[in-house]
């Protein structure tokens, strides 16, 4: 299933968007100013988490026709998000002719115990994941791509940092154990034996590894890159902040330069204030996005 | 092969499966992120990526004149996103490109991702015609170009690489397969 011409093209998508910045964005003005600033991607949704995290209800797949306007907008690629285990709604935005789906734990799942079977779609997927077993099982049901979840709309970048970590920790000490050892791993995790055998084998997972949730400054966006994330999607941290232009751009080019402290100086000293941040001991466990 | 000094302009996109494909023909590559490293340099890639993207970090990060300079004396490949970045003229009122090539290009001319597609088309390099697996994403068309610039290879009616002095460029992405005939081929140029 990793050799079929569908599967290289989903997961070359991914490939180009490396390197770069995937924007969150509620209209075709928003994606305009992303994609101005420099954004590989932008990703459309009703509301930015930090919204969805203080207004409550059912938060759901973005209207059509904003998406549509935004698909007229912009010439990078444009994501949308659906509910977990929506498939009409994935359905549709296929129909749409999104560029990529983003089976989003930010959006209210609508199915607490399956995911959508991406291998029926020839659009992409990308999903969040907490851990290695997470993403492993998200890559079997045909995710061409992993973000962390870390904690969206809280500004706070601890729980990016947290699952990152797990992801490449886990996969470093994947690769000293022997055959018996994976199996039992593979067992450990749900994920099918022969997904966790490559990602040992590469040392890497098998689809492009993007970090996720609570990215708001470009040393945030360093970090992540710096801690092994192959691109950064920032969510609220844009448009929550006092001037979205200039701080798009400045953790475009904070990515892109992410190990080079001066870069990342220079990019971050026009700034104005930051968003809001959340502690996430503040935030009730029934109201956390990442254990969905 | 090891003293080729070999860049692959690395500020956005898919450079790494171009280092890739040189370390299998057994060349080593040097990943550019400052214009001041292209000195260093006997060639060099612009890879695949977003094309307004790249375009904004040339920009921000002094790479206009040096990439136009390196351009017109020592080859450049640019694949996909590349290609548009050295292209005469764009379809897009976005994009300012390099203007290393005289070819007119339309971006995303396929349409978006459900559209993109792998097919087999050809190449000639002088000798006989090949079969050449071609990987096209969100890919960009050559439109026209000027009797300067030498057709290498084709998918159907549209020219999918191309050759203008030591300028080369392909719409689709080559360093997604296995085949290294397009980076071969430019090592030699």
């Amino acid at each position: 299933m990793f050799k079929d011409s569908d599967w290289k093209l989903k997961v070359g998508l991914a490939e180009m968007l490396k390197g770069g910045v995937i924007m969150d964005v509620t209209t075709p003005e928003h994606a305009k100013i992303a994609e101005d600033a420099g954004a590989v991607a932008v990703m459309a949704l009703e509301r930015v988490p930090a919204d969805i995290r203080k207004d409550g209800g059912v938060a759901r797949m973005a209207s059509v026709e904003i998406i549509a306007k935004i698909r007229e907008t912009v010439s990078i690629p444009v994501m949308a998000k659906c509910r977990i285990g929506h498939f009409a709604e994935a359905q549709v935005l296929q129909e749409l002719e999104v560029d990529y789906i983003d089976e989003s734990e930010v959006l209210t799942p609508a199915d607490e115990e399956f995911h959508v079977d991406k291998w029926e779609y020839k659009v992409p997927f990308v999903c969040g994941c907490r851990n290695l077993g997470e993403a492993l099982r998200r890559i079997s049901e045909g995710a061409a791509m992993i973000r962390t979840k870390g904690e969206a709309g809280s500004g706070n970048i601890v729980e990016a940092v947290r699952h990152i970590r797990l992801v490449m920790s886990r996969i470093r000490s994947l690769q000293g154990m022997n055959p018996e050892e994976i199996r039992t791993e593979a067992q450990e995790m749900r994920a099918p034996i022969e997904i966790v055998e490559e990602t040992a084998r590469l040392g890497k997972l098998p689809v492009p590894n993007f970090a996720a949730g609570g990215i708001a400054t470009p040393a945030d966006a360093s970090l992540m890159m710096q801690l092994g994330a192959e691109s950064v999607f920032v969510g609220s941290g844009i448009f929550k902040s006092s001037d979205p232009p200039k701080r798009a751009k400045a953790i475009v080019e904070a990515t892109t330069r992410f190990a080079d402290p001066r870069a990342v100086l220079d990019a971050t000293r026009p700034l104005g204030e930051a968003m809001a941040g959340l502690d996430i001991k503040d935030i009730p466990e029934d109201k956390l996005f990442q254990t969905r | 092969m090891t003293d080729r000094r070999v860049g692959i302009l690395a500020l956005q996109g898919d450079f790494a499966l171009h280092q890739a494909a040189f370390e299998r023909l057994g060349v080593r590559v040097a990943l550019v992120k400052e214009p001041e490293a292209l000195e260093r340099l006997d060639r060099l890639v612009i890879p695949g990526g977003e094309a307004t993207t790249m375009q904004l970090l040339i920009d921000k990060f002094g790479f206009r004149q040096p990439l136009i300079d390196f351009g017109n004396q020592r080859p450049v490949w640019g694949t996909c996103a590349g290609l548009i970045l050295l292209a005469g003229e764009v379809v897009d009122s976005l994009m300012n490109p390099l203007g290393l090539i005289d070819i007119r290009v339309e971006r995303n001319a396929y349409g978006s991702q459900i559209n993109s597609f792998i097919e087999t088309g050809t190449v000639s390099f002088g000798k006989q015609e090949q079969p050449l697996e071609m990987v096209f994403i969100r890919a960009p068309k050559i439109l026209d170009y000027s009797d300067k610039v030498v057709p290498l290879g084709m998918l159907g009616s549209n020219v999918t690489v191309a050759k203008q002095d030591n300028i080369l460029v392909s719409t689709f992405h080559p360093e997604l397969t296995d085949r290294t005939t397009l980076h071969e081929y430019f090592l030699k140029m």
